[in-house]
C-alpha cells in the first residue's frame, strides 16, 4: 500500500464506521442470494453474512474485539427489538387467553426435550464437559443464555456461537418439520419455532406470517424466563455442577 | 418514528433497572416486552401507532443476529476439534424440541 492508502486505512480501521458498514453490506448480499435461491430456508442469510465477514476479517487480520466495536450498534439493537414483540403479541391476546395453558405446558416439554437430548447427544459423542454445559441453554436467545452458562460453568462467548447455530437451524428446518408432523396452525409452528430457536425462530417466522412471528416472539420470552430459573437448579440438584 | 424508538427504549431501560434491581435471571428488554405488553392492553390505542416502526424493526430481526454470530471466529480450535458433536447435538435436540413443543401443544388444544 502506499502512503496514502495506509494513512485511510489506519483511519478507517479505528473508526466503527467501516465495520458497522461491513456488517449492513454483508448482510445485504446476503439477502440477495436468499432471494435467488428462492428464499429457500436453507440458504440463510445469517449464516452467509457471518460466512463473509469471518472470512475479511481473517483476510485483514482484524480482531473480533475490534470489529464488535463497529457492529455493537447493529447488536444493541436487539433490546428495542425484543421490547417491541410486544406490539404483534398484544395482537394475538385473544387467541393466547384461550390456550395460554397448552402452550406452557408446550414450552417445558420442549425446551426440556431439547436440553437433554443437546446434552446427552455431545456427552455419548465425546465432547468435553466445557462443551456440553455449554450446550445446555443453546436454545435460549443470546443474553439469557450467556448468563445461564456463566453461572453452570460453560463458556459464554462459546454459548453466544450455539445460540445463534442452533437459531439458524431452528429456522432453516422448521419449514421441513412442521407439514411432517402435521401441524398446520401459524401460532403453534410459531410457537415451537420460538421454544428451539429463539429471536431466529422468530425472525424466520415472521416472514411466514405476523400471526406465527408473534407466538414465536413469545415463546422466545417464556422459554428464556424459565430455562433461566429452571436449568441452573436442574443441574444442581442432578449434582452435575 | 422518533416516538416509538423513544417508548421503546423507556421500556427497555425500566426493564434493565428491575432486573438488575431485583438480579432477576431475565435479561431486561423480556421484562421490557412484558410492561409493554400490560401497558398496550390498558391503552390499546398506542398499538396502531407504535406498530409501523416496530414492524419494520422486527422484519429484519435477523441482522441483529449477525455480530455475535461473527464471534464465531474466536472459538475455531475447539469447534475444529468437537465439530462432530456439536453438530449432531445441535441438529438432533433442535429437531426433537421442535416435534416435542408441537405435538404437546396439538394434543393439549384439542
Amino acid at each position: 500500500m502506499n502512503p496514502d492508502l495506509t494513512s485511510i486505512w489506519v483511519y478507517l480501521s479505528t473508526s466503527p464506521l467501516m465495520w458497522l458498514a461491513a456488517t449492513l453490506l454483508a448482510y445485504q448480499l446476503a439477502l440477495a442470494l436468499h432471494v435467488r435461491a428462492r428464499a429457500n430456508p436453507l440458504v440463510n442469510p445469517v449464516m452467509i453474512a457471518v460466512a463473509i465477514l469471518v472470512g475479511l476479517l481473517a483476510l485483514t487480520g482484524t480482531p473480533y474485539k475490534h470489529y464488535f466495536d463497529g457492529a455493537q450498534f447493529v447488536h444493541f439493537l436487539l433490546g428495542p427489538a425484543t421490547v417491541a414483540l410486544a406490539i404483534p403479541l398484544y395482537q394475538q391476546l385473544a387467541k393466547l387467553k384461550r390456550h395460554w395453558l397448552a402452550f406452557l405446558v408446550g414450552t417445558v416439554a420442549g425446551s426440556a426435550t431439547a436440553v437433554v437430548t443437546a446434552m446427552g447427544i455431545a456427552w455419548l459423542l465425546g465432547a468435553s464437559p466445557a462443551v456440553v454445559l455449554s450446550l445446555a441453554p443453546k436454545s435460549v436467545t443470546t443474553p439469557i443464555a450467556m448468563g445461564i452458562a456463566e453461572k453452570i460453568g460453560g463458556l459464554p462467548s462459546l454459548t453466544a456461537v450455539l445460540v445463534i447455530v442452533t437459531g439458524i437451524i431452528g429456522a432453516s428446518l422448521a419449514q421441513f418439520i412442521m407439514p411432517r408432523i402435521r401441524v398446520r396452525d401459524d401460532s403453534i409452528s410459531g410457537f415451537a419455532m420460538g421454544v428451539t430457536a429463539h429471536g431466529l425462530g422468530t425472525a424466520r417466522a415472521f416472514q411466514v406470517s405476523a400471526e406465527m412471528g408473534a407466538f414465536a416472539g413469545l415463546a422466545m420470552g417464556v422459554t428464556g424466563a424459565l430455562t433461566a430459573v429452571l436449568l441452573p437448579l436442574a443441574l444442581k440438584l442432578l449434582g452435575m455442577i | 418514528m422518533i416516538n416509538t424508538f423513544v417508548i421503546l427504549l423507556l421500556f427497555q431501560l425500566v426493564g434493565e433497572v428491575i432486573a438488575h434491581g431485583f438480579s432477576l435471571p431475565v435479561p431486561g428488554p423480556v421484562i421490557g416486552m412484558l410492561l409493554l405488553l400490560i401497558y398496550l392492553m390498558v391503552k390499546p390505542d398506542a398499538a396502531q401507532k407504535l406498530a409501523p416502526t416496530a414492524n419494520g424493526l422486527l422484519r429484519h430481526l435477523s441482522i441483529l443476529f449477525v455480530p455475535a454470530g461473527v464471534g464465531v471466529m474466536l472459538h475455531g480450535q475447539r469447534i475444529a476439534d468437537e465439530w462432530l458433536p456439536i453438530v449432531v447435538s445441535l441438529v438432533v435436540s433442535t429437531v426433537l424440541g421442535m416435534v416435542a413443543t408441537a405435538l404437546t401443544i396439538k394434543w393439549l388444544q384439542k
